[in-house]
């Protein structure tokens, strides 16, 4: 197999609020960015190999058992040498991530903050609530070892969080996010335009939307809709309005609110869109928030989201061990949770009926020309997973992004 | 400036049990310490790397030149595929042990094969 080499940080979009980033920490972020690749592309591989000529014999050796699940498939790999190095070399990886990252922002906090304000003071389509409570599943534990989560302050105004999630998630994807971190987004875009070309939305919501890389695309493939962006970080959607704004985009409201104590007029939004939002959610916010979503949607409206593929019962016992394996270690404790969840239940108690439901799969979409030639960017979940299930109501052929959903 | 500590809120612990993998915690905090410095050595070449390629084009090296400098397409290829070879080089072992996982035949006993062929 030749290399394959990402494409270098130097090449990750910037806008009028990008922080500097120096020669340095370039060079920083180029390495990790490789690093990541290697591990994922080279070494994980090898998690399999040890999987079927050790972890599995062995455990049939010592229980006269097969291995049935994927807790148990991880309970037995942790007895595993290589299996550890590579976990371990993982895990410190995103660590090491986050560090650069927060350093980047962090010595140069009070220009961001004060350029943010700059964008943000006295704006409309920014709502910030001093009182918002953070959901406890949200404070109990930091996603994806971000330190501080979403929702930690460290000065006034702090827009920490939202800039150094911008400043890293090239690092962590290897670039398969696009440049502008706006792949998953417009995917999206691709998939609506192709599967309903009539669908006009007027009004969208965009519940989860983080700084609202993946909500810009929506604003521009509708550019006369009313697009609202929800998140339950305050930094987050600070630093989300602010950078689009900075892009041009004025026809996105940012609401900084939990999406269960969401206080927007019923049966308003033609389209509400998560995109890598419930696997951060708990299983009970997954049930309540879908059935606010139900109540926001206008008749006829669309409920769209983006995950990883659920399980189904054809997903191989290894792949099911690679896919959660970010729920235990990575912070990410409810993806476990999702992935053997029926989306299409929680959606039904919501109200929405089941002919009504639909699922599908769509590729990456980059931008041509942002990132150099020679380079190539592959998602790791990819990488690792040969087989990537497929999905109840089998539209899903295995592409890089799943889309379930329903119409009201 | 606002009076933060940069140093310690960029190496603040995530909210979260932190796993361990080896059996000893010890081995993970030296390989942790081990990473953090193979990626300060990879910055460093990096930067030499861009001072090389400024005395190369004749270009005054400079603290300023070094942080102005954009490889283009080439470079930046160079670039990567020395982080490719670094990473491979320094991960030796991990992929030895791979190899020993993949083909038993790598495997035996040095020993035990002594004693085979003095018996033979």
């Amino acid at each position: 197999m030749a290399n394959t080499l990402p494409p270098t940080y130097d090449r990750n979009g910037r806008h009028p609020l990008s922080p500097e980033v120096d020669h340095d920490e370039t060079a920083r972020f180029n390495f990790l960015t490789n690093l990541n690749v290697h591990l994922g592309q080279r070494v994980s591989p090898g998690n399999r190999s040890a999987f079927e000529k050790r972890v599995r014999p062995k455990f049939k050796k010592e229980t006269g058992k097969e291995l049935e699940t994927s807790q148990q498939v991880r309970d037995a790999m942790r007895t595993d040498p290589f299996y550890q190095c590579w976990a371990a070399l993982r895990r410190n990886t995103m660590e090491q991530r986050q560090q650069a990252g927060r350093h980047v922002i962090l010595r140069q906090l009070d220009d961001l903050v004060g350029e943010a304000k700059r964008y943000n003071d006295g704006k409309k389509t920014l709502e910030i609530d001093k009182n918002a409570e953070v959901p406890r599943y949200l404070a109990a534990v930091d996603n994806h070892c971000m330190p501080g989560s979403y929702y930690s302050e460290v000065v006034p105004d702090d827009i920490l969080a939202g800039a150094n999630y911008e400043a890293g998630v090239f690092v962590t994807t290897a670039g398969s996010m696009s440049s502008k971190g706006d792949g998953g987004g417009r995917s999206i875009v691709n998939f609506v335009k192709q599967k309903f070309p009539d669908f006009a939305p007027k009004r969208i919501l965009d519940l989860g939307a983080g700084i609202g890389v993946n909500t810009l695309p929506l604003a521009a493939a509708f550019p006369d809709a009313e697009v609202v962006a929800v998140d339950a970080g305050a930094p987050m959607v600070r630093w989300g309005h602010a950078r689009a704004q900075a892009l041009g985009y004025d026809n996105v409201r940012f609401i900084h609110a939990d999406g269960d104590a969401l206080d927007l007029d019923p049966n308003s939004f033609d389209w509400v869109q998560t995109t890598m939002f419930w696997h951060e959610t708990s299983t009970a916010a997954i049930y309540s928030m879908t059935k606010k979503v139900h109540d926001l949607m206008a008749p006829g409206g669309l409920f769209l989201n983006v995950e990883q593929p659920n399980f189904t019962p054809d997903t191989p016992l290894y792949d099911r061990f690679t896919r959660d394996w970010d729920s235990w270690y990575n912070n990410e404790p409810f993806w476990s949770k999702l992935h053997t969840m029926d989306v299409f239940e929680v959606m039904a108690k919501a109200g929405f009926d089941a002919d009504k439901m639909f699922d599908g799969g769509t590729e990456a979409d980059i931008e041509r020309g942002q990132f150099q030639p020679w380079s190539s960017t592959v998602s790791r979940h990819k990488a690792e997973s040969k087989d990537s299930g497929d999905a109840k109501h089998n539209a899903y052929k295995g592409e890089r992004w799943y889309l379930f959903g329903g119409w009201k | 400036m606002s009076d933060i500590d940069v140093n310690k809120l960029a190496n603040a612990k995530a909210k979260g049990k932190r796993p361990y993998f080896f059996d000893d915690p010890a081995v993970e905090r030296v390989l942790s310490i081990t990473m953090a410095v193979a990626t300060e050595l990879a910055v460093t070449r990096e930067r030499l790397d861009t001072v090389e390629r400024l005395l190369e084009a004749g270009e005054p090296v400079s603290k300023a030149n070094i942080d102005a400098y954009r490889p283009d397409d080439d470079a930046s290829k160079e670039r990567q595929q020395w982080h490719a070879d670094y990473i491979a080089r320094i991960l030796r072992i991990v992929h030895q042990e791979l190899e020993a996982v993949e083909n038993e035949s790598l495997n035996e006993d040095p020993e035990k094969l002594a004693d085979d062929f003095a018996a033979a």
